[in-house]
Protein backbone atom coordinates (compact mmCIF):
# COMPACT_ATOMS: atom_id res chain seq x y z
CA UNK A 1 0.00 0.00 0.00
CA UNK A 2 1.11 3.55 -0.69
CA UNK A 3 2.53 5.62 2.18
CA UNK A 4 0.45 8.29 3.88
CA UNK A 5 2.51 10.98 2.13
CA UNK A 6 1.87 9.37 -1.23
CA UNK A 7 -1.85 9.06 -0.53
CA UNK A 8 -2.00 12.72 0.52
CA UNK A 9 -0.44 13.69 -2.77
CA UNK A 10 -3.08 11.73 -4.63
CA UNK A 11 -5.75 13.47 -2.56
CA UNK A 12 -4.40 16.85 -3.68
CA UNK A 13 -4.40 15.74 -7.30
CA UNK A 14 -7.98 14.50 -6.93
CA UNK A 15 -9.03 17.86 -5.46
CA UNK A 16 -7.43 19.62 -8.42
CA UNK A 17 -9.34 17.33 -10.76
CA UNK A 18 -12.64 18.01 -9.00
CA UNK A 19 -12.47 21.79 -9.14
CA UNK A 20 -11.21 21.78 -12.72
CA UNK A 21 -13.96 19.37 -13.85
CA UNK A 22 -16.83 21.38 -12.39
CA UNK A 23 -15.27 24.68 -13.48
CA UNK A 24 -14.92 23.51 -17.08
CA UNK A 25 -18.65 22.92 -17.48
CA UNK A 26 -19.84 25.39 -14.86
CA UNK A 27 -21.91 22.66 -13.23
CA UNK A 28 -21.60 19.70 -10.90
CA UNK A 29 -21.20 19.15 -7.18
CA UNK A 30 -17.81 20.19 -5.81
CA UNK A 31 -18.62 20.45 -2.09
CA UNK A 32 -19.43 16.83 -1.28
CA UNK A 33 -16.82 15.63 -3.76
CA UNK A 34 -14.01 17.54 -2.04
CA UNK A 35 -15.14 16.36 1.38
CA UNK A 36 -14.92 12.72 0.34
CA UNK A 37 -11.51 12.85 -1.38
CA UNK A 38 -9.72 11.15 1.52
CA UNK A 39 -12.34 8.39 1.69
CA UNK A 40 -12.12 7.59 -2.02
CA UNK A 41 -8.32 7.68 -2.13
CA UNK A 42 -8.09 5.49 0.97
CA UNK A 43 -10.47 2.98 -0.56
CA UNK A 44 -9.13 2.82 -4.11
CA UNK A 45 -5.41 3.31 -3.39
CA UNK A 46 -5.27 1.71 0.03
CA UNK A 47 -7.79 -0.78 1.23
CA UNK A 48 -9.86 -2.16 -1.63
CA UNK A 49 -8.87 -5.34 -3.46
CA UNK A 50 -9.67 -4.52 -7.07
CA UNK A 51 -8.43 -4.81 -10.62
CA UNK A 52 -8.64 -1.45 -12.45
CA UNK A 53 -6.91 -2.62 -15.62
CA UNK A 54 -9.38 -5.45 -16.17
CA UNK A 55 -12.77 -4.14 -15.13
CA UNK A 56 -15.50 -6.75 -15.05
CA UNK A 57 -19.09 -5.96 -14.19
CA UNK A 58 -19.43 -9.11 -12.08
CA UNK A 59 -16.35 -8.32 -9.98
CA UNK A 60 -15.85 -11.94 -9.01
CA UNK A 61 -13.11 -12.22 -6.40
CA UNK A 62 -12.83 -8.43 -6.10
CA UNK A 63 -14.10 -5.92 -3.60
CA UNK A 64 -16.75 -3.77 -5.25
CA UNK A 65 -17.89 -0.24 -4.49
CA UNK A 66 -21.24 1.49 -5.02
CA UNK A 67 -21.66 5.25 -4.90
CA UNK A 68 -25.23 5.80 -3.76
CA UNK A 69 -25.07 9.61 -3.65
CA UNK A 70 -24.19 9.82 -7.32
CA UNK A 71 -23.99 13.60 -7.44
CA UNK A 72 -20.46 13.50 -6.06
CA UNK A 73 -19.43 11.94 -9.37
CA UNK A 74 -16.39 14.27 -9.79
CA UNK A 75 -14.47 12.62 -6.94
CA UNK A 76 -15.56 9.15 -8.11
CA UNK A 77 -14.45 9.78 -11.70
CA UNK A 78 -11.16 11.32 -10.64
CA UNK A 79 -10.27 8.39 -8.42
CA UNK A 80 -11.37 5.82 -11.01
CA UNK A 81 -9.20 7.50 -13.65
CA UNK A 82 -6.23 8.02 -11.33
CA UNK A 83 -6.34 4.38 -10.24
CA UNK A 84 -6.34 3.16 -13.84
CA UNK A 85 -9.94 2.37 -14.85
CA UNK A 86 -9.88 4.77 -17.80
CA UNK A 87 -7.57 7.44 -19.25
CA UNK A 88 -7.11 10.49 -17.02
CA UNK A 89 -7.58 12.81 -20.01
CA UNK A 90 -11.17 11.60 -20.26
CA UNK A 91 -11.92 13.67 -17.14
CA UNK A 92 -12.02 16.63 -19.54
CA UNK A 93 -15.26 15.25 -21.01
CA UNK A 94 -17.17 15.41 -17.71
CA UNK A 95 -20.82 16.44 -18.28
CA UNK A 96 -20.18 17.16 -21.95
CA UNK A 97 -22.09 15.74 -24.92
CA UNK A 98 -21.14 12.18 -25.94
CA UNK A 99 -19.15 11.60 -22.74
CA UNK A 100 -18.96 8.42 -20.67
CA UNK A 101 -18.68 10.75 -17.65
CA UNK A 102 -22.33 11.69 -17.29
CA UNK A 103 -23.45 14.21 -14.69
CA UNK A 104 -24.33 11.29 -12.45
CA UNK A 105 -22.55 7.92 -12.77
CA UNK A 106 -24.03 5.34 -15.09
CA UNK A 107 -23.24 1.99 -16.65
CA UNK A 108 -25.14 3.09 -19.74
CA UNK A 109 -22.11 4.53 -21.55
CA UNK A 110 -19.88 1.65 -20.45
CA UNK A 111 -17.53 3.58 -18.17
CA UNK A 112 -15.23 1.06 -16.46
CA UNK A 113 -15.51 1.12 -12.68
CA UNK A 114 -19.22 1.96 -12.49
CA UNK A 115 -21.56 -0.95 -11.74
CA UNK A 116 -24.93 0.79 -11.38
CA UNK A 117 -26.44 4.16 -12.17
CA UNK A 118 -27.00 6.46 -9.20
CA UNK A 119 -28.26 9.96 -8.74
CA UNK A 120 -31.84 9.45 -7.73
CA UNK A 121 -31.00 9.01 -4.07
CA UNK A 122 -31.51 6.10 -1.70
CA UNK A 123 -31.09 3.19 -4.09
CA UNK A 124 -27.43 2.24 -3.70
CA UNK A 125 -27.68 0.33 -0.44
CA UNK A 126 -30.26 -2.08 -1.85
CA UNK A 127 -28.13 -2.70 -4.93
CA UNK A 128 -25.06 -3.27 -2.77
CA UNK A 129 -26.97 -5.77 -0.66
CA UNK A 130 -27.85 -7.66 -3.84
CA UNK A 131 -24.20 -7.71 -4.88
CA UNK A 132 -23.24 -8.88 -1.39
CA UNK A 133 -25.79 -11.70 -1.57
CA UNK A 134 -24.42 -12.72 -4.98
CA UNK A 135 -20.94 -12.86 -3.44
CA UNK A 136 -22.21 -15.17 -0.72
CA UNK A 137 -23.89 -17.43 -3.31
CA UNK A 138 -20.63 -17.47 -5.27
CA UNK A 139 -18.57 -18.28 -2.15
CA UNK A 140 -16.66 -15.08 -2.83
CA UNK A 141 -15.34 -13.66 0.44
CA UNK A 142 -14.57 -10.18 -0.86
CA UNK A 143 -16.27 -7.06 0.46
CA UNK A 144 -18.96 -4.73 -0.88
CA UNK A 145 -18.47 -1.04 -0.04
CA UNK A 146 -21.05 1.74 -0.30
CA UNK A 147 -21.02 5.46 0.24
CA UNK A 148 -24.07 7.58 1.09
CA UNK A 149 -24.73 11.21 1.86
CA UNK A 150 -26.23 12.04 5.23
CA UNK A 151 -29.07 13.95 3.56
CA UNK A 152 -29.68 10.86 1.45
CA UNK A 153 -30.73 8.98 4.58
CA UNK A 154 -33.98 10.93 4.43
CA UNK A 155 -35.01 8.57 1.62
CA UNK A 156 -37.20 5.73 2.91
CA UNK A 157 -35.62 3.01 0.78
CA UNK A 158 -32.40 3.36 2.79
CA UNK A 159 -34.24 2.14 5.87
CA UNK A 160 -35.90 -0.75 4.03
CA UNK A 161 -32.42 -1.80 3.00
CA UNK A 162 -30.93 -1.20 6.45
CA UNK A 163 -33.61 -3.40 8.01
CA UNK A 164 -33.04 -6.16 5.48
CA UNK A 165 -29.23 -6.18 5.70
CA UNK A 166 -29.27 -6.61 9.47
CA UNK A 167 -32.18 -9.06 9.58
CA UNK A 168 -30.62 -11.30 6.94
CA UNK A 169 -27.08 -10.96 8.33
CA UNK A 170 -25.52 -9.44 5.23
CA UNK A 171 -22.16 -9.12 6.97
CA UNK A 172 -19.92 -8.69 3.91
CA UNK A 173 -20.89 -5.07 3.42
CA UNK A 174 -19.22 -1.91 4.73
CA UNK A 175 -21.34 1.19 4.27
CA UNK A 176 -20.16 4.68 4.98
CA UNK A 177 -22.26 7.78 5.51
CA UNK A 178 -20.62 11.08 4.65
CA UNK A 179 -21.68 13.13 7.66
CA UNK A 180 -20.97 16.58 6.32
CA UNK A 181 -24.19 17.90 7.82
CA UNK A 182 -25.18 19.75 4.65
CA UNK A 183 -27.79 19.33 1.95
CA UNK A 184 -29.09 21.54 -0.84
CA UNK A 185 -31.49 23.72 1.15
CA UNK A 186 -29.23 24.14 4.18
CA UNK A 187 -27.78 22.10 7.02
CA UNK A 188 -29.37 18.72 7.64
CA UNK A 189 -30.45 20.05 11.04
CA UNK A 190 -32.31 22.88 9.35
CA UNK A 191 -33.88 20.79 6.63
CA UNK A 192 -34.84 17.62 8.48
CA UNK A 193 -33.00 16.79 11.71
CA UNK A 194 -32.22 13.08 11.77
CA UNK A 195 -31.32 12.65 15.41
CA UNK A 196 -28.72 10.07 16.33
CA UNK A 197 -27.76 8.04 13.28
CA UNK A 198 -25.69 5.79 15.51
CA UNK A 199 -28.76 5.00 17.62
CA UNK A 200 -30.87 4.46 14.51
CA UNK A 201 -28.47 2.08 12.77
CA UNK A 202 -27.77 0.23 16.00
CA UNK A 203 -31.48 -0.18 16.57
CA UNK A 204 -31.71 -1.64 13.07
CA UNK A 205 -28.97 -4.13 14.02
CA UNK A 206 -25.86 -2.72 12.38
CA UNK A 207 -22.32 -2.70 13.75
CA UNK A 208 -21.72 1.07 13.87
CA UNK A 209 -18.29 2.69 13.84
CA UNK A 210 -17.55 6.39 14.26
CA UNK A 211 -14.92 8.14 12.21
CA UNK A 212 -14.35 11.61 13.61
CA UNK A 213 -11.64 12.66 11.16
CA UNK A 214 -12.95 11.84 7.72
CA UNK A 215 -10.58 14.33 6.15
CA UNK A 216 -7.47 12.74 7.65
CA UNK A 217 -6.08 10.13 5.30
CA UNK A 218 -4.43 8.09 8.04
CA UNK A 219 -7.64 8.07 10.09
CA UNK A 220 -9.74 6.97 7.12
CA UNK A 221 -7.31 4.18 6.15
CA UNK A 222 -7.15 2.96 9.73
CA UNK A 223 -10.96 3.00 10.02
CA UNK A 224 -11.48 1.11 6.77
CA UNK A 225 -9.02 -1.54 7.97
CA UNK A 226 -10.84 -1.77 11.29
CA UNK A 227 -14.18 -2.05 9.52
CA UNK A 228 -12.88 -4.93 7.43
CA UNK A 229 -12.10 -6.79 10.64
CA UNK A 230 -15.70 -6.27 11.68
CA UNK A 231 -17.07 -8.05 8.60
CA UNK A 232 -18.09 -11.70 8.68
CA UNK A 233 -19.50 -11.47 12.18
CA UNK A 234 -23.21 -11.56 11.42
CA UNK A 235 -23.82 -7.82 11.11
CA UNK A 236 -23.51 -5.28 8.32
CA UNK A 237 -20.95 -2.61 9.15
CA UNK A 238 -21.65 1.12 9.12
CA UNK A 239 -19.04 3.86 9.33
CA UNK A 240 -20.40 7.26 10.32
CA UNK A 241 -17.72 9.47 8.80
CA UNK A 242 -17.54 13.14 9.75
CA UNK A 243 -16.24 15.27 6.91
CA UNK A 244 -16.28 18.88 5.97
CA UNK A 245 -18.12 19.78 2.80
CA UNK A 246 -15.70 21.52 0.46
CA UNK A 247 -12.65 20.42 2.47
CA UNK A 248 -9.35 21.63 1.02
CA UNK A 249 -10.74 24.78 -0.60
CA UNK A 250 -11.13 27.37 2.14
CA UNK A 251 -13.98 29.40 0.68
CA UNK A 252 -16.03 26.26 0.05
CA UNK A 253 -15.51 24.69 3.45
CA UNK A 254 -18.43 23.89 5.72
CA UNK A 255 -21.14 25.51 3.63
CA UNK A 256 -24.09 24.03 1.79
CA UNK A 257 -23.76 26.84 -0.74
CA UNK A 258 -21.11 24.87 -2.64
CA UNK A 259 -23.22 21.72 -2.81
CA UNK A 260 -23.99 22.21 -6.48
CA UNK A 261 -22.22 25.36 -7.63
CA UNK A 262 -19.06 25.55 -9.74
CA UNK A 263 -16.18 27.98 -9.07
CA UNK A 264 -15.48 30.88 -11.46
CA UNK A 265 -12.03 31.46 -13.03
CA UNK A 266 -10.67 33.35 -10.07
CA UNK A 267 -12.05 30.88 -7.56
CA UNK A 268 -10.59 28.01 -9.56
CA UNK A 269 -7.16 29.63 -9.45
CA UNK A 270 -7.46 30.01 -5.67
CA UNK A 271 -8.58 26.41 -5.25
CA UNK A 272 -5.66 25.15 -7.33
CA UNK A 273 -3.19 27.28 -5.37
CA UNK A 274 -4.56 25.83 -2.15
CA UNK A 275 -3.98 22.33 -3.50
CA UNK A 276 -0.64 23.04 -5.07
CA UNK A 277 1.48 20.14 -6.24
CA UNK A 278 5.10 20.56 -7.38
CA UNK A 279 4.65 17.82 -9.93
CA UNK A 280 0.96 18.13 -10.68
CA UNK A 281 -0.32 15.89 -13.45
CA UNK A 282 -3.52 17.71 -14.39
CA UNK A 283 -5.42 16.23 -17.31
CA UNK B 1 -62.88 -20.20 -37.70
CA UNK B 2 -60.32 -22.57 -36.29
CA UNK B 3 -61.67 -24.52 -33.33
CA UNK B 4 -60.01 -23.98 -29.96
CA UNK B 5 -60.72 -26.23 -27.01
CA UNK B 6 -59.39 -26.62 -23.52
CA UNK B 7 -59.61 -29.28 -20.87
CA UNK B 8 -59.35 -27.02 -17.87
CA UNK B 9 -59.18 -23.44 -16.69
CA UNK B 10 -56.01 -22.47 -14.86
CA UNK B 11 -54.53 -19.27 -13.50
CA UNK B 12 -51.62 -17.69 -15.35
CA UNK B 13 -49.81 -17.05 -12.06
CA UNK B 14 -49.59 -20.80 -11.56
CA UNK B 15 -47.95 -21.00 -14.98
CA UNK B 16 -45.35 -18.57 -13.67
CA UNK B 17 -44.85 -20.67 -10.53
CA UNK B 18 -44.41 -23.83 -12.59
CA UNK B 19 -41.98 -22.14 -14.97
CA UNK B 20 -39.95 -20.72 -12.10
CA UNK B 21 -39.84 -24.14 -10.49
CA UNK B 22 -38.43 -25.67 -13.67
CA UNK B 23 -35.86 -22.91 -13.95
CA UNK B 24 -34.82 -23.60 -10.36
CA UNK B 25 -33.88 -27.10 -11.36
CA UNK B 26 -32.35 -26.32 -14.75
CA UNK B 27 -30.50 -23.03 -14.15
CA UNK B 28 -28.44 -22.57 -10.96
CA UNK B 29 -28.07 -18.84 -11.63
CA UNK B 30 -31.81 -18.21 -11.34
CA UNK B 31 -32.71 -16.59 -8.00
CA UNK B 32 -36.09 -15.36 -6.83
CA UNK B 33 -37.22 -12.52 -4.58
CA UNK B 34 -40.65 -11.92 -3.12
CA UNK B 35 -42.23 -9.12 -1.10
CA UNK B 36 -44.50 -11.07 1.24
CA UNK B 37 -46.71 -12.61 -1.44
CA UNK B 38 -45.06 -15.97 -2.00
CA UNK B 39 -48.32 -17.91 -2.01
CA UNK B 40 -50.16 -15.41 -4.23
CA UNK B 41 -47.30 -15.49 -6.74
CA UNK B 42 -47.07 -19.31 -6.61
CA UNK B 43 -43.40 -19.07 -5.72
CA UNK B 44 -43.71 -21.57 -2.85
CA UNK B 45 -42.22 -24.50 -4.72
CA UNK B 46 -39.12 -22.55 -5.73
CA UNK B 47 -38.75 -21.23 -2.17
CA UNK B 48 -39.03 -24.72 -0.72
CA UNK B 49 -36.71 -26.41 -3.22
CA UNK B 50 -34.06 -23.69 -3.32
CA UNK B 51 -34.09 -21.81 0.00
CA UNK B 52 -30.55 -20.52 -0.59
CA UNK B 53 -31.67 -18.87 -3.83
CA UNK B 54 -34.95 -17.46 -2.53
CA UNK B 55 -34.99 -14.04 -0.86
CA UNK B 56 -38.00 -13.02 1.21
CA UNK B 57 -37.64 -9.24 1.44
CA UNK B 58 -40.78 -8.40 3.36
CA UNK B 59 -43.13 -5.59 2.39
CA UNK B 60 -40.40 -3.47 0.85
CA UNK B 61 -40.70 -3.48 -2.92
CA UNK B 62 -38.24 -0.66 -3.58
CA UNK B 63 -35.56 -2.58 -1.69
CA UNK B 64 -36.51 -5.75 -3.57
CA UNK B 65 -35.92 -4.14 -6.97
CA UNK B 66 -32.58 -2.74 -5.81
CA UNK B 67 -31.43 -6.07 -4.39
CA UNK B 68 -32.44 -7.76 -7.64
CA UNK B 69 -30.36 -5.26 -9.62
CA UNK B 70 -27.40 -5.98 -7.32
CA UNK B 71 -27.75 -9.74 -7.63
CA UNK B 72 -27.09 -9.49 -11.36
CA UNK B 73 -23.63 -8.20 -10.46
CA UNK B 74 -22.08 -11.60 -9.87
CA UNK B 75 -24.02 -13.35 -12.60
CA UNK B 76 -27.38 -14.14 -11.02
CA UNK B 77 -30.68 -13.96 -12.91
CA UNK B 78 -33.19 -12.51 -10.42
CA UNK B 79 -36.95 -12.95 -10.75
CA UNK B 80 -38.91 -10.56 -8.52
CA UNK B 81 -42.47 -11.36 -7.59
CA UNK B 82 -45.28 -9.22 -6.27
CA UNK B 83 -48.60 -7.79 -7.49
CA UNK B 84 -48.44 -5.77 -10.72
CA UNK B 85 -49.23 -2.52 -8.94
CA UNK B 86 -46.36 -2.95 -6.48
CA UNK B 87 -44.11 -4.25 -9.27
CA UNK B 88 -44.39 -1.09 -11.35
CA UNK B 89 -46.11 2.06 -10.09
CA UNK B 90 -44.74 1.74 -6.59
CA UNK B 91 -41.17 1.21 -7.72
CA UNK B 92 -40.98 3.07 -10.99
CA UNK B 93 -37.88 5.08 -10.20
CA UNK B 94 -36.06 2.05 -8.78
CA UNK B 95 -36.77 0.14 -11.99
CA UNK B 96 -35.89 3.14 -14.11
CA UNK B 97 -32.49 3.88 -12.55
CA UNK B 98 -31.21 0.66 -10.96
CA UNK B 99 -32.60 -1.78 -13.55
CA UNK B 100 -33.46 -0.24 -16.94
CA UNK B 101 -30.92 2.59 -17.19
CA UNK B 102 -28.31 0.37 -15.56
CA UNK B 103 -29.08 -2.39 -18.07
CA UNK B 104 -29.54 -5.07 -15.41
CA UNK B 105 -30.77 -8.54 -16.22
CA UNK B 106 -33.75 -8.44 -13.84
CA UNK B 107 -37.06 -10.22 -14.54
CA UNK B 108 -39.92 -8.28 -12.95
CA UNK B 109 -42.76 -10.77 -12.60
CA UNK B 110 -46.13 -9.30 -11.79
CA UNK B 111 -49.32 -11.06 -10.80
CA UNK B 112 -52.87 -9.84 -10.17
CA UNK B 113 -52.65 -7.37 -13.04
CA UNK B 114 -55.74 -5.54 -14.18
CA UNK B 115 -59.41 -5.70 -13.24
CA UNK B 116 -59.44 -9.49 -12.76
CA UNK B 117 -57.74 -9.09 -9.42
CA UNK B 118 -61.35 -8.53 -8.43
CA UNK B 119 -62.69 -7.76 -5.00
CA UNK B 120 -59.64 -5.90 -3.62
CA UNK B 121 -60.64 -2.98 -5.82
CA UNK B 122 -58.87 -0.18 -7.65
CA UNK B 123 -55.99 0.32 -5.19
CA UNK B 124 -54.65 -3.02 -6.37
CA UNK B 125 -56.03 -3.20 -9.93
CA UNK B 126 -53.30 -1.54 -11.92
CA UNK B 127 -54.31 -0.77 -15.50
CA UNK B 128 -51.29 1.38 -16.32
CA UNK B 129 -48.44 -1.08 -15.88
CA UNK B 130 -47.88 -2.00 -19.52
CA UNK B 131 -47.61 1.67 -20.39
CA UNK B 132 -45.23 2.43 -17.54
CA UNK B 133 -42.97 -0.45 -18.46
CA UNK B 134 -43.02 -0.06 -22.22
CA UNK B 135 -41.90 3.56 -21.95
CA UNK B 136 -38.62 2.47 -20.36
CA UNK B 137 -35.85 2.17 -22.96
CA UNK B 138 -34.59 -1.40 -23.28
CA UNK B 139 -37.44 -2.97 -21.31
CA UNK B 140 -39.10 -6.06 -22.79
CA UNK B 141 -42.82 -6.27 -21.91
CA UNK B 142 -44.70 -9.58 -22.03
CA UNK B 143 -48.33 -10.40 -21.23
CA UNK B 144 -49.09 -14.07 -21.93
CA UNK B 145 -52.63 -15.37 -22.31
CA UNK B 146 -52.92 -18.64 -20.39
CA UNK B 147 -51.16 -21.04 -18.03
CA UNK B 148 -49.12 -22.85 -20.66
CA UNK B 149 -47.97 -19.68 -22.34
CA UNK B 150 -47.07 -18.03 -19.02
CA UNK B 151 -45.01 -21.05 -18.04
CA UNK B 152 -43.22 -21.04 -21.39
CA UNK B 153 -42.64 -17.28 -21.21
CA UNK B 154 -41.18 -17.57 -17.70
CA UNK B 155 -38.68 -20.14 -18.92
CA UNK B 156 -37.89 -18.16 -22.08
CA UNK B 157 -37.09 -14.88 -20.34
CA UNK B 158 -34.35 -16.51 -18.27
CA UNK B 159 -32.31 -16.94 -21.44
CA UNK B 160 -32.98 -13.39 -22.64
CA UNK B 161 -30.27 -10.95 -21.56
CA UNK B 162 -31.82 -7.70 -20.30
CA UNK B 163 -34.67 -6.40 -18.17
CA UNK B 164 -38.11 -7.95 -18.70
CA UNK B 165 -41.58 -7.16 -17.34
CA UNK B 166 -43.72 -10.29 -17.27
CA UNK B 167 -47.39 -9.66 -16.50
CA UNK B 168 -49.94 -12.29 -15.50
CA UNK B 169 -53.01 -12.62 -13.34
CA UNK B 170 -55.13 -14.18 -10.67
CA UNK B 171 -58.28 -15.74 -12.21
CA UNK B 172 -58.51 -19.12 -13.86
CA UNK B 173 -58.86 -18.83 -17.63
CA UNK B 174 -59.06 -21.42 -20.42
CA UNK B 175 -55.70 -23.12 -20.85
CA UNK B 176 -55.70 -23.68 -24.58
CA UNK B 177 -52.23 -23.03 -25.98
CA UNK B 178 -50.21 -26.21 -26.63
CA UNK B 179 -48.04 -27.18 -23.67
CA UNK B 180 -45.10 -27.75 -26.00
CA UNK B 181 -45.43 -24.46 -27.89
CA UNK B 182 -42.10 -22.64 -27.87
CA UNK B 183 -42.28 -19.10 -26.56
CA UNK B 184 -40.56 -16.65 -28.86
CA UNK B 185 -40.16 -13.17 -27.38
CA UNK B 186 -41.44 -10.55 -29.80
CA UNK B 187 -43.14 -13.02 -32.12
CA UNK B 188 -46.91 -12.72 -32.53
CA UNK B 189 -48.93 -15.94 -32.60
CA UNK B 190 -51.46 -16.38 -35.41
CA UNK B 191 -54.57 -17.99 -33.92
CA UNK B 192 -56.96 -17.69 -36.83
CA UNK B 193 -56.43 -16.51 -40.37
CA UNK B 194 -59.21 -14.24 -41.57
CA UNK B 195 -59.97 -11.65 -44.21
CA UNK B 196 -62.46 -9.06 -42.95
CA UNK B 197 -60.84 -7.71 -39.78
CA UNK B 198 -57.87 -8.36 -37.49
CA UNK B 199 -58.25 -8.67 -33.75
CA UNK B 200 -54.97 -8.15 -31.91
CA UNK B 201 -55.38 -9.30 -28.31
CA UNK B 202 -53.10 -9.76 -25.33
CA UNK B 203 -53.34 -11.52 -21.96
CA UNK B 204 -56.77 -12.49 -20.70
CA UNK B 205 -58.42 -10.86 -23.73
CA UNK B 206 -56.98 -13.46 -26.10
CA UNK B 207 -59.60 -16.06 -25.15
CA UNK B 208 -62.31 -13.39 -25.37
CA UNK B 209 -61.08 -12.63 -28.89
CA UNK B 210 -61.47 -16.31 -29.80
CA UNK B 211 -65.02 -16.28 -28.43
CA UNK B 212 -65.72 -13.12 -30.43
CA UNK B 213 -64.25 -14.74 -33.55
CA UNK B 214 -66.67 -17.66 -33.21
CA UNK B 215 -69.65 -15.32 -32.91
CA UNK B 216 -68.47 -13.29 -35.89
CA UNK B 217 -67.95 -16.45 -37.96
CA UNK B 218 -71.54 -17.44 -37.24
CA UNK B 219 -72.56 -14.07 -38.73
CA UNK B 220 -70.33 -14.57 -41.75
CA UNK B 221 -67.51 -12.24 -40.71
CA UNK B 222 -64.01 -13.67 -41.09
CA UNK B 223 -61.79 -12.41 -38.27
CA UNK B 224 -58.04 -12.83 -38.19
CA UNK B 225 -57.01 -13.31 -34.56
CA UNK B 226 -53.47 -12.67 -33.43
CA UNK B 227 -52.08 -13.10 -29.93
CA UNK B 228 -49.63 -10.32 -29.16
CA UNK B 229 -47.99 -11.75 -26.04
CA UNK B 230 -45.04 -9.38 -26.38
CA UNK B 231 -46.10 -5.76 -26.22
CA UNK B 232 -42.50 -4.62 -26.58
CA UNK B 233 -40.72 -5.23 -28.84
CA UNK B 234 -43.89 -5.30 -30.92
CA UNK B 235 -43.97 -7.73 -33.85
CA UNK B 236 -44.25 -4.91 -36.39
CA UNK B 237 -44.06 -7.23 -39.38
CA UNK B 238 -46.98 -9.34 -38.18
CA UNK B 239 -49.11 -6.28 -37.40
CA UNK B 240 -48.42 -4.61 -40.74
CA UNK B 241 -48.94 -7.79 -42.77
CA UNK B 242 -52.30 -8.45 -41.19
CA UNK B 243 -53.42 -4.80 -41.42
CA UNK B 244 -52.52 -4.83 -45.10
CA UNK B 245 -54.66 -7.91 -45.59
CA UNK B 246 -57.81 -7.09 -43.59
CA UNK B 247 -57.61 -3.27 -43.67
CA UNK B 248 -59.26 -2.78 -40.28
CA UNK B 249 -58.17 -3.51 -36.73
CA UNK B 250 -59.56 -4.12 -33.26
CA UNK B 251 -57.21 -4.29 -30.28
CA UNK B 252 -58.19 -5.90 -26.97
CA UNK B 253 -56.47 -5.76 -23.62
CA UNK B 254 -57.05 -5.56 -19.87
CA UNK B 255 -55.36 -2.19 -19.55
CA UNK B 256 -55.91 1.52 -19.99
CA UNK B 257 -56.38 2.61 -23.57
CA UNK B 258 -53.59 5.12 -22.93
CA UNK B 259 -50.26 3.35 -23.03
CA UNK B 260 -51.38 -0.17 -23.80
CA UNK B 261 -51.25 -2.58 -26.72
CA UNK B 262 -53.77 -0.64 -28.80
CA UNK B 263 -51.71 2.49 -28.35
CA UNK B 264 -48.58 0.70 -29.60
CA UNK B 265 -50.37 -0.70 -32.64
CA UNK B 266 -52.06 2.63 -33.43
CA UNK B 267 -48.67 4.36 -33.34
CA UNK B 268 -47.15 1.84 -35.71
CA UNK B 269 -50.05 1.98 -38.15
CA UNK B 270 -50.22 5.77 -38.08
CA UNK B 271 -46.56 5.86 -39.15
CA UNK B 272 -46.52 2.99 -41.62
CA UNK B 273 -50.01 2.10 -42.79
CA UNK B 274 -52.92 4.24 -41.56
CA UNK B 275 -55.78 1.82 -40.91
CA UNK B 276 -59.16 2.17 -39.15
CA UNK B 277 -58.75 0.93 -35.58
CA UNK B 278 -61.01 0.43 -32.55
CA UNK B 279 -59.74 -0.30 -29.06
CA UNK B 280 -61.30 -2.57 -26.47
CA UNK B 281 -59.65 -1.36 -23.26
CA UNK B 282 -60.42 0.61 -20.13
CA UNK B 283 -61.15 4.19 -21.08
CA UNK B 284 -59.42 6.52 -18.62
CA UNK B 285 -61.00 5.06 -15.52
CA UNK B 286 -60.03 3.29 -12.32
CA UNK B 287 -61.55 -0.09 -11.54
CA UNK B 288 -63.61 -1.07 -8.48
CA UNK B 289 -64.53 -4.05 -6.31
CA UNK B 290 -66.46 -6.92 -7.85
CA UNK B 291 -65.92 -10.41 -9.20
CA UNK B 292 -63.52 -10.64 -12.15
CA UNK B 293 -66.35 -11.60 -14.52
CA UNK B 294 -68.60 -8.76 -13.37
CA UNK B 295 -65.79 -6.25 -13.79
CA UNK B 296 -64.81 -7.44 -17.26
CA UNK B 297 -68.43 -7.02 -18.36
CA UNK B 298 -68.92 -3.64 -16.66
CA UNK B 299 -65.73 -2.20 -18.15
CA UNK B 300 -66.46 -3.66 -21.57
CA UNK B 301 -63.62 -6.16 -21.76
CA UNK B 302 -65.59 -9.09 -23.16
CA UNK B 303 -66.45 -10.90 -26.40
CA UNK B 304 -69.61 -8.83 -26.84
CA UNK B 305 -67.66 -5.59 -26.92
CA UNK B 306 -65.05 -7.05 -29.26
CA UNK B 307 -67.83 -8.07 -31.65
CA UNK B 308 -69.34 -4.58 -31.47
CA UNK B 309 -65.94 -2.98 -32.10
CA UNK B 310 -65.42 -5.26 -35.12
CA UNK B 311 -68.75 -4.26 -36.65
CA UNK B 312 -67.98 -0.61 -36.07
CA UNK B 313 -64.49 -0.75 -37.56
CA UNK B 314 -65.54 -2.73 -40.62
CA UNK B 315 -67.90 0.13 -41.50
CA UNK B 316 -64.96 2.54 -41.36
CA UNK B 317 -62.98 0.69 -44.05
Amino acid sequence: MASTAELEKIVSQVRRDIVRMVHAVNSGHPGGSLGCAEYFVSLYFGVMKHNPSKFSMDGIGEDVFFLSNGHISPVFYSVLARSGYFPVKELATFRKLDSRLQGHPTTHEGLPGVRVASGSLGQGLSVAIGAALAKKLNNDDSIVYTLHGDGELQEGQIWEAAMYAAAKKVDNIISTVDMNGQQIDGSTDQVLPMGSLRAKFEAFGWDVLDLEKGNSISSVVAMLKTAKEHTGKGKPVMILMKTEMGHGVDFMMGSHKWHGVAPNDEQLAQALTQNHLEDEADY
Amino acid sequence: MKKYTYTEKKDTRSGFGAGLSELGKSNPNVVALCADLTGSLKMDAFAKDHPERFFQVGIAEANMIGIAAGLTIGGKIPFTGTFANFSTGRVYDQIRQSVAYSGKNVKICASHAGLTLGEDGATHQILEDLGLMKMLPGMTVINPCDYNQTKAATIAIASHEGPVYLRFGRPTVPNFTPADQKFEIGKAVMLNEGTDVTIFATGHLVWKAIEAGEQLAAEGISAEIINIHTIKPLDNAAVLASAKKTRCIVTAEEHQMNGGLGDSIAQLLARELPTPLEMVAVNDSFGESGTPDQLMVKYGLDAKNIVAAVKKVIKRK
